[in-house]
């Protein structure tokens, strides 16, 4: 799960990263409410999780109350890179020394935290690794050991950055690793990490991505979720526990196991289709969780055709069958189905799929069949 | 011969007395399995279906001799399970818990390597010797014993595999679900290696899917240490980037990890890439055939 800059930084207050006074704003009246609040001048920033907002005009400094509240309307609602911004960021302005940079990744290669630090902020990391791969400082630090001071000194030497500021930079790094650690992240940057004109660090941004499966461990951060800017299709299939993923193409899937799944797109696409969705049944699916699935794949209006791909293992295919008869007879199904079932159970499932006789639905007995099936039938209808 | 679990093993299940646990900890037993003992915290002297139950591992242990541990609880619960089973002694432990915090199974993962407990999982449907013994939820009925080493990232695929190689007539040695979590006990470098000494196993499948670099790494390993034919499966072609599919490990980060960076850096090192699960099937069956005539 990613995070709004403000709300990244929320977290990074928490754990005493140093951060400027900001408020969150939702109109241009809140904006300007903020700004007197932190005094003058201030930036107004789209909160979007996209990089590039400066250039998109996403990032605008305002001196007085009207240009604050100019700003934020222009900003408010504005489309940067195909997302919607909702809420702007108003931020006590600072003056610029140097801009750094420093990140720490969940290093799944190593597995172990990567710690980064850069004298080159204010650019993305790969333009730096680009330009300068000797320019980004990178540690790993043992979980069990957790980040030593000599870690920062390490770091902040390396990087040459200004002497004058080595501590504070070795500190703020420390702290950034508790925040790492205790909230759960996968990815905590910040870019640029500033050096104010009176030798003060701050984070002047942030990027965060928390952990989707530690969650219940951090009921204020699952509560930062936006479902407004979150696609239909998935808000309702997350309130309904199933996963599923949107996707461009035509033709509905519904399969057993993230692995089979993500099979049954690749099979579906290299027989010439074009899947409109992931989505995971999960194990042991009982009928109400397919009925959920159907109508979460059918509230998709560019679908035309729809594929179960089921290999029952603790999934009973019998469970699914009876699953797709009850959605049946409680959803309005135009599209033509076609579905592969096989494994656990699967005679009696298409036994009764045959006893239902359901408008629309085929019975294929291989993925490959099924997936040239489904194909024809999404051209066709 | 196989690999991980046979007649020897000798297996506790953490979470016994759950519902999950109760029902799948039983259908091990069915399959032949040796269950020794449950663990479940204040429920010690109680039993399930005759197998003892244990308020510690460490009691479960000394009093059963249990060698394989299981762990079928939460989440929340699981990260101490797993370690609980490695203090206690337990040679290999199995978890088959999906939804463990990451930065818990780095911790976990930092601290086994410097024991002598191997884990598999978590996140994963567990290991099955065909034949010997069954630990996790993968549905026994579809294997038999045979020199097919399976390794897979994945539950319900490694299934549409392995009953295409059955279909072929081919069986298996041993099917090790590694899991589909960014962090897991062992690797494919690590099963490979096992099969690799398995004087049973004369053929390899790995099932890969995108995220992390695991692929491209089992490729080197490969060349360099492998000498028996490894077939490979990579799910995930059409997943766009930054989107978890399903597995929490199963994400495009950017251009890393990508399905198509897999295939290549496998086949660059001499191993055949099925496209479909069929046609890993196929490859395999007919590199079999051919090394039988």
């Amino acid at each position: 799960m990613d995070l709004l800059e403000y709300q990244g930084k929320q977290l990074f207050a928490k754990h005493g990263v140093p951060i400027p006074e900001g408020r969150p704003a939702t109109s241009p009246g809140e904006a300007a409410e903020a700004a007197d609040a932190l005094g003058y001048p201030v930036v107004v920033k789209a909160q979007v999780l996209i990089g590039g907002r400066g250039k998109a005009g996403g990032i605008k400094l305002a001196k007085d109350r009207t240009e604050v509240e100019q700003h934020a309307a222009a900003i408010l609602g504005m489309d940067i890179r195909g997302l919607t911004v909702r809420e702007v960021y108003i931020e006590k302005a600072s003056d610029i020394a140097e801009e750094y940079y420093a990140a720490i990744v969940f290093d799944r290669s190593a597995r172990a935290p990567l710690v980064m630090l850069s004298r080159m902020g204010g650019m993305d990391v790969e333009e730096i690794a680009e330009s300068d791969p000797k320019a980004i400082v990178r540690v790993h630090i043992d979980p069990l050991v957790g980040f030593q001071d000599f870690h920062g000194r390490l770091l902040a030497f390396e990087a040459g950055i200004a002497e004058d500021v080595i501590r504070p930079v070795g500190a703020l790094l420390a702290k950034l690793y508790d925040t790492f650690v205790e909230e759960d992240a996968m990815l905590v940057e910040v870019n640029p990490l500033l050096v104010t004109g009176d030798r003060q660090v701050v984070a002047l941004d942030s990027k965060f991505t928390v952990d989707g499966s530690a969650l219940w461990r951090h009921p204020d951060t699952a509560a930062f979720r936006n479902p407004s800017a979150d696609d239909p299709q998935e808000a309702m299939a997350r309130e309904r526990g199933l996963t599923y993923v949107k996707l461009d193409g035509d033709i509905g899937i519904l399969g057993n196991g993230a692995g089979l799944v993500m099979s049954t797109l690749d099979v579906v696409a290299q027989a010439g289709g074009q899947p409109a969705n992931f989505l995971d049944a999960g194990g042991g699916s009982k009928a109400e969780a397919i009925v959920d699935a159907v109508e979460v794949i059918l509230s998709d209006p560019k679908v035309r055709a729809v594929l179960f791909n089921i290999f029952g293992g603790i999934t009973r295919c019998d469970e699914v069958a009876r699953g797709l008869v009850t959605a049946f007879g409680q959803i309005d199904v135009k599209v033509p189905f076609v579905v592969r079932l096989d494994g656990t159970n699967d005679e009696e499932g298409r036994r009764i799929l045959a006893e239902a006789d359901l408008p629309g639905v085929h019975v294929e007995k291989t993925m490959l069949g099924a997936a040239a099936r489904v194909v024809e039938l999404a051209a066709g209808s | 011969m196989s690999i991980l679990i046979d007649s020897d093993t000798k297996l506790v299940v953490s979470g016994l007395t759950g519902r999950e646990g109760t029902f799948h900890g039983l259908n091990n037993r069915r399959y032949g399995t040796d269950l020794v003992a449950g663990v479940t915290p204040g429920k010690g002297g109680q039993d399930v279906e005759g197998v003892p139950i244990f308020n510690t591992v460490h009691d479960a242990v000394s009093e059963t001799g249990a060698n394989t541990s299981m762990v079928f609880v939460p989440p929340r619960f699981a990260a101490d399970a797993v370690l609980e089973a490695a203090d206690a002694g337990v040679e290999l432990v199995i978890c088959i818990t999906e939804g463990i915090p990451a930065h818990d199974m780095l911790r976990v993962y930092t601290h086994l390597k410097r024991t002598s407990t191997r884990l598999i999982g978590p996140n994963c449907p567990g290991v099955l010797s065909p034949g010997k013994a069954n630990v996790g939820i993968i549905p026994a009925h579809f294997f038999s014993p045979g020199g097919v080493g399976l390794v897979s990232r994945s539950g319900t695929l490694t299934y549409q595999i392995g009953n295409e190689i059955a279909g072929r007539g081919f069986g298996n040695s041993t099917i090790v679900g590694i899991g589909g979590d960014p962090v897991v006990g062992s690797s494919f470098i690590d099963v490979i290696a096992l099969f690799e000494a398995d004087p049973e196993t004369e053929l390899i499948v790995m099932c890969g899917e995108i995220g992390g670099d695991e692929e491209e790494r089992t490729a080197d390993y490969i060349a360099e240490h492998v000498s028996k034919p490894v077939v490979a499966y990579i799910a995930g072609f059409t997943a766009p980037p930054g989107k978890t599919m399903g597995h929490a490990g199963a994400i495009v980060s950017g251009s890393k990890g990508t399905a198509a960076a897999k295939a290549e850096a496998l086949e660059a090192k001499g191993v055949r890439v099925g496209r479909t699960p069929t046609e890993v099937a196929e490859i395999a069956a007919s590199t079999l055939g051919a090394a039988a005539a």
